[in-house]
C-alpha cells in the first residue's frame, strides 16, 4: 500500500515537472482494494485492470521502474512507450492489462477465464472495474455469461463514489452494485474498501468458492480517490468536506494503527517499510529517466504478430 | 477433390482444426444444438461437446470479450456473429481491444482470434441483417480481413485464420453458403494475403470480392462474346491486400473495374482504386470504374433489394465503359 501511495505521488510530481505526455489516474486513497484483493491470488490467477490501474500492477509486484518508464514514454517501459499509463500489462505476473475503456476489461476477464478453462488450468480471474463501469451494457452481458458458464471470475467493483464529475448516487439505480448479483443468482457483497484485511477476506472467500467450481461473485469495495479524476482533468467538483472526511479514513494509517495495536508490527518496522519504499522509488525514477525515448521507427512495430504462432 | 458447399467447406475446416488443436473452440448464438443459422457449425457439438462448442447468450459484447480474453491467455477462439450487423454491439471489443492490445502493450500480448460473420443481403432480411461492413474493419490497424468466394478458398483461408496469431475478421457472403465447388481432400491451407486469378484475360481487369466474384465471372463470359477478354482477380484477403497481383494485372490490361458489395461511398472499392491510382497511374488507359452496393440501407421487397445490390448488369455496364475509352 505504501509503495502504491508513494508511486502515485511520484507520478504526480513527474507530471508537474512536465515529464508526462498525456494522463494518468491516481489510485491514492484506494490502495487497500488492490492489495487486499491481490493477496487472494494464487500462481495461475489473472486480473484485468482499469484506467486507474497502477495499484493493481504494483500489488502484483510489477517493476515500478518499468512502470514509470512507460508513464513518461521511454523505451524501457512495459509497453515500449506505446501504451502509457492505461495499458501496462505483464501476463507473467497475471496482469492482462489496464484498460482505457470504462468497462472494457469486464468482457476480457470473462474471456480469459473461459480461455483458462479451455486450457484446463484452474485459475481465478479478478476483474477490477469502477462504479461507472457497472452501468455499461457489457457489465450485464459479461456477468450473465460468467454466471451461466459458472466461470471463476470475481468481479471487484471499486466504488469510489464519483465518476469524473457525476456522483454515484445520481447515476446508479439501486444504489448498490453488489446487490445486482442477486439478479444473476450469484453471491454479492459490499465491503469497506479502506480495510485491507476485510477486502482480502471477502475476495479470498469467493475465490475459494470459485476455485471449487461454484462460479463467479461480485464484491463491491467502497472507497474514495483523494485526487482529481486524472492528471489531465485536475478540476475538482467534489465537496472539500467530503474529500477531507475520506482522507481521515486513510487505509494506510488505519492499517498501521491496527498492526501496531495488534502488536504485529512496531513503529520502527513501519518506518523501515517507508524507507525501503523511498529507496525503491529513487531507483525507479532514476531508471525511468535514464531510459531513452523510443526510436521513432518502433511506432510501426507490434501492430501484428508476424508469421504463425 | 470432393464437391461440397461453401458452408460444408467451412464446417470441415472448423472440424479439422478442432481435432488438430484442443485449444480451438467456438462460441456464438445458436451454434451448438442448432449448428448455426447457416449450418456452418453443424455436428461440432456432437463431436466436441458443450465445453468447446458454446451456445452463448444473445450478448455480442460478451461473445467478443470471450474471444479476446481467451485468445490473450492462449486459447484459439472462433467466435460467430449471426449477422455482421450484430457486430455493432461488440465494436469496443473488436476495435478497441482485439485490434489494439498487442500494439498498446508493446508486443507483449497477442490476440489469436477469428471472428466469423455472414455479410450482405440477398435473402430479404432488411437493413439490419444485410450489411457489408468490411470497409470499417479494413480501416483499423491490427485487424486482418478475409472474404472468400469459393468453397476451397473458404476452407483453406479459415484454416489459416485459425492458425494466425492475430485477430482475423472472416466474412462470409450468405448467398455463397449453398454454392458448391471442388475442395481438396488433404490438409491444405491458403495463405492470408494472397489473391487468386479466377480467370485470365488481357483486355480488362476486374478486382471483385465475395459474391461478386462468381457474378463477375459470369459477366466475363458474356463479355468474351463481345470480344472483351476479362481477367478476374479475387483478393480473397481484403487486408493485407495482395497489391502485387492486381498491379501486375493492370499493367497488362491497362483497365480496371473494382466490384464490391459494400456501399460505394467510403467503401472497400475506393481503397482498391486508390492503391491502383498510386501504383499504376501511368499504366491506365481509362478511368477506373467501381461497382458497389448502392448508398441506401438494404430494403426488403425483391425489386428494391435487387436495385440496391450489385447486379451482373452493373458489372457489364462498368466493363463496357472501361473499355470504351
Amino acid at each position: 500500500m505504501c509503495l502504491i501511495r508513494e508511486f502515485e505521488r511520484k507520478v504526480d510530481e513527474l507530471n508537474k515537472s512536465g515529464l508526462i505526455l498525456g494522463t494518468a489516474h491516481l489510485y491514492i486513497g484506494m490502495e487497500a482494494i488492490a492489495v487486499g484483493s491481490c493477496a487472494a491470488m494464487e500462481q495461475n490467477d489473472l486480473l484485468t485492470s482499469t484506467h486507474r490501474g497502477h495499484g493493481h500492477c504494483i500489488a502484483r509486484k510489477l517493476d515500478v521502474g518499468r512502470m514509470l518508464a512507460e508513464i513518461i514514454g521511454r523505451a524501457d517501459g512495459y509497453c515500449r512507450g506505446k501504451g502509457g499509463s492505461m495499458h501496462i500489462a505483464d501476463i507473467s505476473r497475471g496482469v492482462l492489462g489496464a484498460d482505457g475503456i470504462v468497462g472494457g476489461g469486464i468482457p476480457v476477464a470473462v474471456g480469459a477465464s473461459l480461455g483458462m478453462r479451455m486450457r484446463k488450468i484452474n485459475a481465478v480471474v479478478l476483474c477490477f472495474f469502477g462504479d461507472g463501469a457497472s452501468n455499461q451494457g457489457c457489465f450485464h452481458e459479461s456477468i450473465n455469461l460468467a454466471a451461466v458458464l459458472r466461470l471463476p471470475v470475481i468481479f471487484i467493483c471499486e466504488n469510489n463514489l464519483w465518476a469524473l464529475s457525476a456522483p454515484f448516487t445520481k447515476t446508479t439505480a439501486g444504489g448498490d452494485v453488489s446487490k445486482r448479483a442477486a439478479a444473476y443468482g450469484i453471491p454479492g457483497q459490499r465491503v469497506d474498501g479502506n480495510d485491507v484485511e476485510a477486502v482480502f477476506h471477502v475476495v479470498n472467500e469467493f475465490a475459494i468458492h470459485a476455485r471449487e467450481g461454484r462460479g463467479p461473485a461480485i464484491v463491491e469495495c467502497l472507497s474514495y480517490r483523494w485526487e482529481p479524476h486524472s492528471l489531465f482533468t485536475r478540476g475538482e467538483l467534489r465537496p472539500k468536506t467530503e474529500i477531507e472526511d475520506w482522507k481521515s479514513k486513510d487505509p494506510i494509517e488505519r492499517y498501521r494503527g491496527q498492526l501496531i495495536g495488534r502488536k504485529i508490527a512496531t513503529e520502527k518496522m513501519i518506518e523501515q517499510i517507508h524507507a525501503e519504499v523511498s529507496a525503491e522509488l529513487v531507483k525507479a525514477v532514476e531508471f525511468a529517466k535514464s531510459s531513452p525515448p523510443p526510436e521513432a521507427e518502433t511506432a510501426f512495430e507490434d501492430v501484428e504478430v508476424r508469421g504463425a504462432a | 477433390m470432393r464437391q461440397m458447399s461453401f458452408a460444408e467447406a467451412l464446417n470441415q475446416a472448423l472440424q479439422e482444426e478442432m481435432r488438430r488443436d484442443s485449444r480451438v473452440f467456438v462460441i456464438g448464438e445458436d451454434i451448438g444444438r442448432m449448428g448455426g443459422l447457416f449450418k456452418v457449425t453443424k455436428g461440432l457439438l456432437e463431436e466436441f461437446g458443450a465445453d468447446r462448442v458454446i451456445d452463448s447468450p444473445i450478448s455480442e459484447a460478451a461473445i467478443a470479450g470471450a474471444g479476446v480474453g481467451s485468445a490473450l491467455v492462449g486459447a484459439r477462439p472462433v467466435i460467430e456473429f449471426q449477422f455482421v450487423d450484430f457486430i455493432t454491439l461488440a465494436m469496443d471489443q473488436v476495435v478497441n481491444h482485439a485490434a489494439k492490445l498487442r500494439y498498446m502493450t508493446g508486443g507483449s500480448v497477442s490476440v489469436p482470434l477469428v471472428i466469423r460473420a455472414p455479410v450482405c443481403g440477398g435473402i430479404g432480411l432488411g437493413a439490419q441483417h444485410s450489411q457489408s461492413l468490411e470497409a470499417w474493419f479494413v480501416h483499423v490497424p491490427g485487424l486482418k480481413v478475409v472474404m472468400p468466394s469459393t468453397p476451397a478458398d473458404a476452407k483453406g483461408l479459415l484454416k489459416s485464420a485459425i492458425r494466425d496469431a492475430n485477430p482475423v475478421l472472416f466474412l462470409e457472403h450468405r448467398l455463397l453458403y449453398g454454392q458448391t465447388g471442388p475442395v481438396p481432400d488433404d490438409d491444405f491451407s491458403i495463405p492470408i494475403g494472397s489473391a487468386d486469378i479466377k480467370r485470365a484475360g488481357n483486355d480488362l481487369t476486374i478486382a471483385a470480392t465475395g459474391r461478386t466474384v462468381p457474378l463477375s465471372l459470369t459477366a466475363a463470359e458474356k463479355l468474351a462474346g463481345e470480344g472483351i477478354d476479362v481477367e478476374v482477380i479475387d483478393p480473397r484477403t481484403l487486408k493485407p491486400l495482395d497489391k502485387a497481383t492486381i498491379v501486375k494485372s493492370v499493367k497488362k490490361t491497362n483497365r480496371l473495374v473494382v466490384v464490391s458489395d459494400g456501399w460505394r461511398t467510403g467503401g472497400y472499392a475506393a481503397e482498391v482504386m486508390a492503391v491502383i491510382m498510386e501504383e499504376c497511374f501511368f499504366d491506365l488507359d481509362a478511368p477506373i470504374q467501381r461497382v458497389c452496393g448502392k448508398d441506401v440501407p438494404m430494403p426488403v421487397a425483391a425489386a428494391l433489394q435487387k436495385a440496391a445490390m450489385v447486379s451482373e448488369d452493373d458489372i457489364l455496364n462498368a466493363c463496357r465503359i472501361a473499355v470504351s475509352r
